[in-house]
């Protein structure tokens, strides 16, 4: 890539010329890849129709509930927990990314897979485990109690919700932020070093700008999960408006007005989606075309807060609730309980996930090809329509899945297929960011070289851009295959009658107080995740 | 440390079959009882379990080993299974709803998706334990009991009525669930006893002591054993599966009222039979097989619940059903829940 032989800093590695070579809003998409992007926009709006028809079915006073003060703070609450949540996931997730990439730190591989895995530990899990452990009276104050502490401040509300949300979804951002750190051509740092800049400045000034989109990206996955989330503000106590939908399912059965709400919290997703899609297109596009290992970062004197900075985070993300599972498992060894470790559940639990995180990634594919490539308003409109329900609560697509298959394709109501393909369509936005930042950097030139020696376009993208994205599709496969084998309402409503996943085990146990009982799967859905993750860092090295 | 983990695997649930631990009283006593003469019994029985599979998973068991009927069970929350029925409409495959709390069984026959039950089958139980029109019966009973956290709350301190939670002294100690199909009942009861006013007086009292919200019985006690709260409004049997898993030094214990308050209201799980059931006859055996001798001792000793019929006897440690004066009301009436939940929403509740 070329940078322009400026004497000074800021550096403009962003050229006009290597945007429009992104994305060259003059030429047309063709037409199967319209046709692609179109239909899974459809497929991914199906949810929306259904509570469009509920919302409208409704015998109740729809405008009135929604302008309800109740409604108003559950909205501003949603709003308040989506920016704290974006925050925190990208005050943690942006310096690990570089801390486990770029430097020297002791243990980078370990630190990279360790601060990855909270992102399988399901919500209510988490939320559980620190209930039990920073509790008034819970564990901490157990340790606490020779000192003198009789009982901790609350740890419900906000602070809890935030707390917990952000320690399960700040991966998104380490993902997001450590592929696009791998990326980046080291001779823009290194120009900028050489024209003598300090090294925090360079950082500021130079790699920063070239990671928001990435940023943003993982960012907004994780702002989304937190807008979606039942299992942690439920236990913590936070009136979001995921629980306010519940809320309506369980005190009253009313349908049409959890549809509403649920209408709500799409407006608010739209928004949000349309934000980080300003960002991202402020920020533009780079392109890198050297692949050789950036200088490393010595840490020198920085070295120990480093650690004690990652030590304090996956001691909190990690080592609380996972101790906590543990110690029900040996509270409940202790008690006579048996240990359950339900092989086949996990078997068919990475199945599903594995199945339905390679049709999440082939679906991405055309809607990332037009964001990438085809500014329009129909590839906007596309990939808007592929975000609108991703923070839906579960139980919402559940009901929506069940109302449109029995009526329009009951053969398929209760199968497999229709499980994994709604999972597949549900969590596409995960693996759609990191292919459409890899577009837009790889560009079509490449492609276009291939054609010039007579490959056909299909051709000529399997075998010359494919290669180049890999890390972007097995990094939103392994996100996919994560957020799956830990989803709990579909699991529970649309699978076939009989079928379980550890997440349905493990509720099944813990929704009847039985702990150590749950402790087994958890215990398996832990390890099939640490797997996951060692897999997927090492096809990232494969990649370099 | 995986080849331990492994071999425990191994000589532990063995074949990993999803067959809870627990199916061992059944094992055990082999001889086919009571129920299921199994004529005319075949094909499959699916039911819709809003229940554990933990608690009912060995029952479930015990009925397909005595029918031969090939039973399919869909194991999820009671309201999402509600809600799922509703949307299902007219091309559910369930055959049975077996509803952890009679609201949602209440939600489903108001819109017309359950059939009426035998006159012989509803005579079984007592009359305040079944629909009054008719088409769902309760199986076992749960008492409303309050916990109470042992390190910082003695029992003789605790009120001998629901209405002593509206005093000041227990302002910021309690926690509870409105949003909860029992607690919602036990309003109800609430007001067919002492009259709405005094039902919304109550509620406004205990607003009033800034109790914390939680979603349901069990997060209730992890919050009391916690310490974020000192007592807790729940159902009884929470807390003795605690007991059965963390041993005796739980921190935290039941309070029943004594002389027929309505904060001892007694609750049920229920079933019904859809209208548009593939299998009625099946089902209606698996309703039947619910109430025999043999699966209400299990409810009594393997889900700490009450038995409905007459005959079997409730744990020990419990106090005797006849002594809980429970109103009789109606416990899936919509419209008094209806009613329930405007005067909840009234005091700023809900």
């Amino acid at each position: 890539m070329s940078v322009d032989a400026r004497p000074r800093l800021p550096l403009r590695p962003f050229s006009r010329a290597a945007r429009a070579d992104a994305a060259d809003t003059s030429r047309r998409a063709p037409w199967p890849l319209v046709g692609a992007g179109l239909f899974i926009a459809f497929l991914a709006l199906l949810p929306l129709a259904y509570l469009v028809i509920r919302a409208l079915g409704s015998e109740s006073d729809v405008v009135g509930f929604l302008l309800r003060p109740r409604t108003v703070g559950a909205v501003a609450a949603t709003l308040a927990l989506g920016a704290l949540v974006g925050a925190g996931t990208v005050a943690l997730g942006v310096p690990i990314a570089w801390l486990t990439t770029r430097t020297d730190l002791p243990g980078k591989r370990a630190w990279a897979v360790l601060t990855l895995v909270p992102l399988a530990l399901p919500s209510y899990v988490v939320g559980f485990a620190f209930l039990a452990f920073f509790g008034p009276r819970g564990s901490l104050q157990g340790l606490l109690a020779p000192l003198g502490v009789e009982r901790l401040p609350s740890i419900g509300g906000l602070f809890g919700a935030v707390l917990v949300l952000t320690l399960v979804s700040f991966p998104y951002v380490a993902l997001a932020t450590r592929a696009a750190l791998l990326r980046l051509d080291p001779a823009v740092e290194e120009s900028a070093r050489l024209l003598g800049d300090r090294r925090m400045t360079v950082f500021r000034r130079v790699t920063l700008p070239v990671l928001v989109p990435a940023i943003a990206a993982g960012a907004l996955l994780a702002v989304l999960y937190a807008l979606s989330d039942f299992g942690a503000v439920s236990l913590l106590q936070f009136d979001s408006l995921s629980r306010a939908i519940y809320m309506q399912y369980g005190a009253s059965f009313d349908r049409s007005l959890a549809a509403a709400l649920a209408l709500v919290l799409v407006g608010l997703t739209v928004a949000i989606t349309w934000g980080e899609a300003r960002l991202r297109a402020r920020a533009g596009t780079y392109a890198a075309s050297t692949r050789r290992r950036p200088t490393v970062v010595r840490l020198g004197r920085w070295r120990w807060p480093s650690l004690a900075f990652l030590t304090l985070v996956v001691g909190l993300a990690l080592v609380v609730p996972v101790g906590t599972v543990g110690w029900w498992l040996v509270r409940g060894l202790a008690q006579g309980e048996p240990l359950r470790l339900v092989i086949d559940v996990a078997l068919d639990t990475f199945m599903v996930g594995a199945v339905a995180a390679v049709l999440a990634v082939i679906l991405s594919v055309p809607v990332a090809l037009l964001a990438a490539r085809y500014r329009s308003r129909r590839s906007h409109f596309v990939e808007s329509a592929a975000y609108a329900g991703y923070a839906l609560p579960g139980i919402v697509v559940a009901l929506a899945m069940v109302f449109l298959a029995t009526r329009t394709l009951p053969v398929l109501y209760q199968t497999l297929a229709l499980l994994v393909a709604v999972y597949a369509v549900r969590f596409m936005p995960q693996a759609l960011g990191g292919l459409r930042s890899s577009l837009g950097t790889a560009g079509p030139r490449l492609e276009e070289a291939g054609r010039t020696l007579g490959d056909g376009p299909v051709r000529a993208f399997a075998m010359l851009t494919v290669p180049y994205l890999r890390p972007a599709i097995v990094g939103g496969a392994a996100l996919v295959f994560l957020t799956v084998v830990k989803e709990l309402p579909l699991a529970l409503l649309l699978a076939p009658i009989g079928f379980e996943t550890l997440a349905t085990e493990i509720w099944d146990a813990a929704s009847s107080g039985f702990y150590a009982r749950a402790a087994g799967p958890a215990s398996l859905l832990l390890l099939v995740s640490i797997g996951t993750v060692a897999l997927l860092l090492r096809s990232e090295d494969r990649a370099r | 440390m995986l080849v331990a983990l492994l071999a425990i695997a191994a000589c532990g649930t063995g074949t990993g079959s999803a067959t809870p631990p627990s199916a061992t009283p059944f094992a055990a006593s082999s001889t086919p009882a009571t129920v299921a003469p199994s004529a005319g019994l075949s094909g499959t029985l699916t039911i819709y379990a809003g229940r554990s599979e933990e608690l009912v998973g060995p029952l479930m068991e015990r009925f397909r080993t005595q029918t031969g009927l090939d039973v399919k069970v869909n194991y999820a929350g009671t309201t999402d299974l509600a809600a799922t029925i509703l949307e299902e409409g007219e091309a559910s495959p369930a055959d049975v709803f077996f509803a952890q709390d009679a609201g949602a069984l209440g939600a489903v026959a108001a819109e017309g998706r359950l059939a009426q039950l035998p006159a012989e089958t509803l005579g079984k139980v007592d009359g305040r334990f079944a629909s009054d029109d008719g088409q769902w019966i309760g199986v076992s009973g749960r008492a409303r009991v309050v916990v109470y956290d042992t390190r910082t709350v003695a029992e003789a301190d605790l009120p001998a009525s629901i209405d002593g939670f509206t005093d000041p002294a227990w302002k910021g100690r309690i926690g509870w669930a409105p949003t909860n199909a029992s607690l919602q009942s036990f309003v109800t009861a609430y007001r067919v006893l002492k009259g709405d006013a005094a039902a919304k007086a109550w509620l406004e009292g205990i607003q009033a002591n800034e109790p914390k919200v939680y979603e349901g019985n069990d997060a209730i006690l992890a919050a009391v054993a916690a310490g974020e709260v000192e007592v807790g409004f729940t159902n009884h049997y929470y807390l003795m599966r605690q007991l059965i898993e963390q041993g005796d030094e739980f921190p935290v214990r039941n309070f029943f009222f004594p002389g027929g308050d309505a904060g001892s209201l007694v609750n049920v799980a229920g079933v019904g039979i859809l209208a548009t059931a593939p299998n009625p006859v099946a089902a209606q055996a698996f309703v039947d097989f619910l109430l025999t001798d043999e699966s209400q001792t299990y409810f009594a000793t393997e889900t700490n619940e009450y038995p409905l019929i007459d005959g079997i006897a409730a744990d020990d440690s419990l106090p005797a059903l006849t002594d809980i004066e429970s109103p009789d009301i109606d416990l899936s009436d919509l419209s008094d829940l209806g009613g329930t939940l405007r005067i909840m929403q009234e005091a700023g509740v809900l």
